[in-house]
């Protein structure tokens, strides 16, 4: 229960996406596929999760004055050790994903859940939420991602889903459908919201 | 030598606009737009941390970081760079500028985590941008920042007042103007060639 509750109010009722508003500019910028969505979010859950876990074990030795250089020298670290892993064996998806994956170390989720949530509570709790919260963001991304390449290029994860007749509509791949898409989505969730 | 500086300027202003094109620093992009007054004032502190730390990580990266062999650190390196520059300038705007200081709240210390700001540390690194292009790119890529900024708050402050369904209220409704913006700024693509 300890772990679960915070797993599952990450990945629903908290979506760092939808509900706290932290963490677009991978969410926007990667979305043009689904499969980039699955990458972008796995590394930002194992960043996540180690970094939570991390300063949630450390956080009673931790001086309050210089907690943000300590809490963003543990997330550059693990920050660093994704890279260089998807560098050495998805060299693809590396380029692809290009500056987002050294960019983690700088979003707002990860510092965000280091300093409202791991700080103050136990490891456990602080896995949980990393865990979760990071799920809560592969979700979207996904998501983001599939809207998009299904409407830009009538594919999801590459196989053809909609008629060959269909005219792809470019837009949803370029800038201006990413903003377009996590409008809507975010009116969607408001109006179900209201609804109950 | 002059028009090359000028094509990397307006590149980094208006073509590949950091906010619009890049999806670069979204987070303060939202949460600061809702008055003009703050806008302009992210946008400076925004410009002038970013000028200050790429000159910085820039000098770094070419004198410590490569000689020593350390390119590996490069990440942990810039962002620590980074957040001991805007806790400086943290410091500098609560003591000489309190009603600024109020007015960005939570979002002056997460300049930190601003992507823009590491971003371009990156970028000019993997460019091989020497000292003069760092800055003239730099100053572009500030100017967009404050230009697209400012220019959105304008718009979200006139729409603070307009009936809009309510489901669309707010985050929604923005993302949508910033939709309709990137659309815009997707029109100067192919300006000057670029």
């Amino acid at each position: 229960m300890k772990f679960l509750r915070p797993l599952i109010n990450g990945i629903w009722k908290e979506n760092p996406i939808l509900v706290l508003m932290i963490g677009l500019c991978p969410t926007l910028a990667v979305s043009t596929a689904a499969i980039n969505g699955i990458y972008m979010g796995l590394a930002a859950t194992f960043v996540l999760a180690g970094s939570n876990l991390i300063i949630s074990l450390i956080r009673k030795w931790v001086p309050d004055q210089v907690r943000i250089p300590i809490f963003i020298t543990i997330i550059a670290a693990f920050v660093t050790v994704v890279d260089m892993v998807m560098h050495a064996y998805v060299p693809e998806m590396y380029k692809i994903l290009g500056i987002f994956i050294p960019l983690i170390v700088v979003n707002c989720i990860i510092l965000g859940r280091a300093e409202a949530f791991a700080y103050q509570n136990g490891p456990i709790e602080s896995l949980g939420d990393g865990i979760g919260m990071g799920i809560g963001f592969t979700l979207i991304l996904l998501i983001l991602g599939s809207i998009r390449e299904l409407l830009g290029n009538g594919t999801i994860f590459g196989f053809q889903i909609m008629p060959v007749t269909y005219k792809p509509v470019l837009l949803m791949i370029l800038p201006p459908g990413a903003f377009l898409t996590i409008g809507f989505l975010q009116a969607l969730q408001r109006y179900r919201g209201g609804k109950e | 030598m002059f028009s090359h500086l000028l094509l990397l300027f307006i590149g980094a202003l208006l073509v590949n606009n950091i906010l619009l094109i890049r999806f670069i620093a979204l987070c303060a992009f939202f949460g600061v737009s809702n008055s003009m007054s703050t806008s302009i004032g992210m946008g400076m502190a925004v410009t002038f941390v970013m000028v200050l730390t790429s000159s910085v990580t820039w000098i770094l990266w070419n004198f410590v970081l490569v000689p020593l062999h350390l390119e590996y650190l490069q990440i942990s390196v810039f962002i620590l760079t980074i957040a001991a520059l805007v806790q400086f300038v943290e410091l500098f705007l609560k003591k000489n500028s309190p009603s600024l200081y109020r007015a960005m709240g939570i979002y002056l210390p997460l300049i930190t985590t601003n992507c823009a700001i590491l971003a371009v540390a990156f970028i000019h690194v993997s460019s091989n941008f020497n000292f003069i292009e760092t800055i003239v790119y730099t100053i572009g890529v500030s100017g967009g920042y404050t230009l697209a900024i400012v220019m959105f708050a304008g718009i979200r402050e006139r729409l603070a007042s307009a009936p809009v369904p309510r489901a669309f209220q707010g985050y929604p409704l923005a993302f949508i103007t910033a939709s309709l913006m990137s659309l815009a700024f997707l029109g100067f693509k192919g300006l000057f060639g670029l």
